[in-house]
């Protein structure tokens, strides 16, 4: 027993590295009150030293800690992704204007953001009820405080407010879905559950509707429709780098969680070994569910995306549209379809998360949020001006960019699992999204800048941030092997 | 046949020149403007050279269409390859250029025109290198949609071309580019949707066996979506005459009609053309336009032979109205480019009809229109840009008696006009002669409609030559100077041709006839 723990413990770094350094923040909080970017060094090497140890697993597929987590390269693919974004987002916060006014509390900041950190790489690992519940927690309630952290701002604060409600409700409504299926299936491994429902439960109607409460919960961290009420104005009030954080990182979370949950608890794996697909369990058609929840957040993500004039708002009624692109993988029950949801989230990461940090560049440099005020920044700042283009063309999904090929993915996936209306209302809906990611193109090019208005400079480092975002996009465009095979192999050892 | 130069094939050569020539211009400063032309004049130049060695050495009698054998200067490498694991099959995508007697003429049109376009990009001023940067990436897409043999590629070139041409519409453009770029872009865009899904449909339905490994391939290959031997059993697109094979025929169609654009797909052209500086209108009518009808040729009529002859008389049809609707909106302009812009239209609408002929006459003659329309609207924008320059204006009530004024101009462009009315002894008559006595033979009625839209053409071109060169001139016009050399070098090579090619068309027509007549046959068996 002890071996065993000992075992899983020398599993379980990349998290413990993140606990330490939580505590070193803490106390260099204490210690180094005058250094302006200490904390998120630190932050900076915990997550490096995290992200060896992730990748010094790769391979690895075994359960530890008595079935409660699982290593194996699902995990690990998802892990690598959110160190990524993790890194980015630190990076972005040390640029961040917004967050100079509160220089004396970044030592806060990080140490909740590496608290965020820790809860969504457990989530990702986790293949026990109770350990999901646990890590969703930890990650939600720090981000509901970071929603919040600038709190002389009255949006900020309203955002938090906002937030935490609406999280304290669903995440209510997941634990007493997560209490039912434990009444019902008398287990908490999901596993376990599995072969309980494989077996016959008695109250099919009841572990239905334990299923859906536990939608309700994962469905409000991708935010997608009907969950989606809180992301707009959460994204609007956050400071924008926690905003990117909520929009990129917590979307990662909760899918790796999502996916593991479904597919390895409710699902009939009998054809798995032959076919490479699965059928649900009896009661609910969860595939018509979920096919119909994403194509809710397709069709109302983009049309409301369209409306809005501030950038933040903007992309994030944008991310609940992509949520519902990225569930359209999910729909299909296949290997294939899982595979095509991890392309397209590694893309999403990159090109995203490029888009918040032009838009925060431009609110550094230009002090606005507004797309109408976008007008004439592509000539004043040519290169963030370009990469804004690239990083919305890929959003809209156009050769030769990364967000074409997950498109493609996804698309696939759904056309070869025979969605072909769903594949119709995504085709449709990315017509629509055209409109609202073009007019900030057209806004920084087709007008002039103001006479007064002179050029806008930025220095090498933000540069530097900006084509280690940019270059993964091209890339991924027109030579997407690598990322495909890293998914598919990452897929295929599907462990716990 | 191969040919490298340098180890690398002269199809990737053709296609990646102005590329090459786009980072030149990105790192050359703002302030060396002729420095940046002149790149792009060299860049599409060289095409211009690479386009004349295809046309020396290009082996007439080779089929191509379906026939991976004999496709000339084949380049086929792996471009993503994921090896086979449970479930699914093997998954590749190749870089895979060829060209055969379908594409030559295309390559031969589009360097010819890329090359003029940039001549008369010349005094362009605004944001030179932006321009020829966009410019020149919008060449590479051309030229690369006419030289793939890998829907997945192809693909990603008729994208390509998809943000250029909005930014050079609505960067260059004329006072209302913003609504005409922004139509534009939407228009294509959801053709671009359209054809991706079906694209997707068509990959999951078509698996070769490889013949080293005998392992089962999914594949984007053109070629292989060709023969129906490679659908899988049960895959969406599998079988003949079935609904999905109509309606995926159909998701692509449009997409071409809308870039041919054939009515009712056609309202964005006017817009853009009249917004467009002129050499984007050039490459728009010139170049832009073929890239529907070739679509059509190359992908609609062999891939799915069934759904082509089941809607053939709707194409036809569609084609007619075309031709009589562009004609009589033309007569209905008093803006020299809106002009132009129906009169394409009209006769897009000839090359529809010749195409859906689906015999070797009307296919020709189709094919050789789709390259003579694009030198003969090519001259036409050339004069209306010539005009504009000098004085601002498009209105065709604002001129006249340019003859008398500049005649080394008016001489040049009456040629254009009289070819555009299809006058015997230039090339426009040859071609819509083809079609038409092609489609004839096909569809009586249809043709003999059809036919009467050369009259309407002979009524709207009398009249604006007329308007324009004729009669007095107003006093406002009063001291217009004629052609400079550079733009007399523009003319030059597309007159040339318009004359050669009306007198003795045996050249154009020998390069493509064993593949078209190799063509027709395939879709008349049915793709057997």
């Amino acid at each position: 027993m002890v071996e065993n723990t000992l075992h899983s413990i020398s599993l379980y770094l990349p998290e413990i590295v993140l606990v330490v350094t939580l505590c070193v923040i803490i106390v260099a909080d204490l210690v180094l009150k005058n250094q302006k970017h200490a904390s998120a060094w630190i932050m900076l090497g915990g997550l490096a030293t995290a992200g060896i140890f992730v990748m010094l697993q790769a391979g690895t597929v075994e359960s530890i800690f008595f079935g409660m987590a699982a290593v194996d390269p699902f995990a690990t693919f998802f892990k690598v992704l959110l160190i990524f974004t993790g890194i980015f987002v630190v990076l972005f916060s040390m640029k961040n204007r917004e967050l100079e006014g509160y220089s004396s509390r970044m030592g806060e900041y990080y140490m909740l953001f590496s608290g965020m950190m820790l809860g969504m790489l457990m989530m990702v690992g986790a293949t026990n009820l109770l350990l999901m519940f646990l890590a969703l927690e930890i990650a939600s309630i720090s981000s509901y405080v970071l929603a919040g952290f600038t709190k002389r701002s009255l949006r900020s604060s309203e955002a938090a407010m906002k937030y935490i409600i609406y999280g304290a409700v669903s995440s209510g409504v997941m634990l007493y879905g997560i209490s039912l299926l434990i009444g019902v299936t008398a287990a908490t491994d999901i596993n376990a559950i599995n072969e309980a429902i494989a077996a016959g439960v008695e109250q099919t109607m009841m572990l239905n509707i334990s299923v859906l409460m536990i939608l309700v919960g994962l469905g409000f961290k991708i935010a997608v429709v009907p969950f989606h009420f809180w992301a707009p104005d959460v994204y609007e009030g956050a400071p924008i780098t926690i905003a990117a954080l909520l929009a990129v990182a917590s979307k990662i979370a909760a899918f790796a969680m999502l996916i593991r949950l479904f597919s390895v608890s409710f699902i009939d794996a009998s054809g798995l070994s032959t076919t490479g697909t699965w059928s649900s369990v009896e009661g609910i058609h969860w595939g018509l569910l979920l096919g119909g929840m994403a194509a809710l957040a397709m069709i109302v993500g983009n049309l409301a995306a369209l409306r809005q004039d501030n950038i933040k708002r903007m992309l994030a009624y944008s991310s609940i549209a992509h949520a519902g692109y990225i569930l359209m993988g999910l729909v299909i029950m296949s290997s294939e379809g899982l595979t095509s949801i991890m392309i397209y989230l590694f893309i999403y990461l990159f090109m995203n998360l490029g888009a918040f940090y032009v838009a925060m560049l431009f609110m550094n440099k230009a002090g606005t949020e507004s797309i109408e005020e976008y007008k004439g920044l592509g000539h004043r700042a040519p290169l963030a001006g370009a990469a804004l283009t690239i990083f919305l063309v890929s959003l809209t999904g156009l050769p030769p960019t990364g967000g074409f090929v997950a498109k493609l993915y996804i698309f696939g996936a759904a056309i070869s699992g025979g969605w072909i209306w769903l594949a119709a209302i995504a085709g449709i809906t990315t017509i629509i999204s055209l409109f609202y990611y073009i007019r900030v193109v057209r806004n920084m090019y087709f007008f002039k800048p103001d006479e007064d208005a002179g050029r806008i400079e930025f220095d090498i480092s933000s540069k530097v941030i900006l084509f280690a975002l940019l270059v993964p996009v091209l890339l991924t465009g027109l030579y997407f092997q690598p990322v495909l095979e890293f998914a598919r192999n990452s897929m295929l050892m599907f462990g716990f | 046949m191969e040919l490298n130069i340098f180890g690398i094939g002269i199809l990737t050569w053709i296609v990646f020149i102005p590329i090459v020539g786009m980072i030149i211009v990105l790192l050359l400063p703002d302030k060396n403007r002729n420095a940046i032309r002149w790149t792009a004049a060299v860049a599409t130049g060289i095409q211009v050279v690479l386009a004349g060695i295809i046309f020396a050495v290009f082996d007439r009698a080779k089929l191509g269409i379906n026939d991976a054998e004999s496709f000339q200067f084949m380049e086929k490498y792996s471009w993503i390859t994921v090896e086979a694991v449970p479930w699914v099959g093997r998954i590749e995508i190749n870089y895979f250029l060829g060209i055969d007697g379908l594409s030559v003429l295309m390559i031969i049109l589009t360097s010819l025109i890329a090359f003029i376009g940039v001549i008369s990009s010349w005094n362009i001023d605004k944001m030179v290198k932006g321009y020829f940067a966009l410019y020149l990436l919008l060449v590479t897409g051309m030229m690369g949609v006419f030289v793939a043999l890998d829907f997945f590629l192809f693909f990603i070139f008729w994208e390509v071309m998809l943000l250029p041409m909005y930014f050079l519409i609505g960067l260059w453009g004329g006072p209302r580019r913003e609504y005409a770029a922004i139509k534009f872009f939407i228009y294509t865009f959801v053709g671009g949707i359209l054809m991706l899904l079906t694209m997707l449909a068509l990959y999951f339905s078509v698996a070769y066996t490889d013949p080293a490994t005998g392992q089962s391939v999914h594949t984007f290959n053109i070629l292989h979506m060709m023969n129906p031997a490679n659908y899988v059993d049960g895959g969406l697109l599998s079988g003949v005459d079935t609904t999905w094979r109509y309606v995926a025929w159909m998701a692509l169609f449009i997409n071409f009609a809308i870039k041919i654009p054939l009515f009712p797909f056609h309202t964005w052209l006017p817009d853009a053309h009249v917004e467009a500086p002129t050499p984007i209108s050039v490459i728009l009518a010139g170049v832009l336009l073929k890239l529907g009808t070739y679509g059509l040729l190359r992908i609609n009529f062999p891939i799915f032979p069934d759904a082509t002859v089941y809607f053939i008389y709707f194409m036809a049809a569609l084609g007619m109205i075309s031709i009589i609707y562009g004609a009589f909106c033309a007569m209905a302009q008093d803006d020299f480019k809106k002009l132009i812009a129906y009169s394409s239209i009209s006769h897009m609408g000839i090359v529809v009809l010749g195409i859906a002929a689906l015999n070797t006459q009307g296919m020709v003659g189709g094919v050789l229109q789709m390259f003579n329309h694009g030198i003969i609207t090519a001259v036409l924008f050339l004069s209306v840009g010539v005009l504009y320059d000098r004085t601002k204006k498009r209105g065709l009530y604002d001129f006249g008696g340019i003859a008398t004024q500049m005649p080394k101009y008016t001489g040049l462009a009456m040629i254009g006009m009289f070819a555009a009315l299809g006058l015997p002894g230039l090339n426009g008559f040859v071609s819509e002669l083809f079609s038409f006595l092609g489609a004839f033979e096909a569809y009586k009625w249809i043709t003999i409609i059809s036919v009467t839209g050369i009259i309407i053409t002979a009524g709207y071109i009398l009249w604006t030559i007329q308007r324009v060169y004729l009669g007095k001139t107003p006093e406002k016009l009063a001291d217009l100077k004629d052609l400079t050399p550079r733009e007399v070098l523009m003319f030059v090579p597309l007159i040339v041709l318009i004359i050669l090619l009306g007198i003795y068309p045996a050249p154009a027509i020998e390069l493509m006839n064993s593949s078209l007549s190799h063509l027709v046959e395939f879709i008349n068996a049915g793709g057997m």
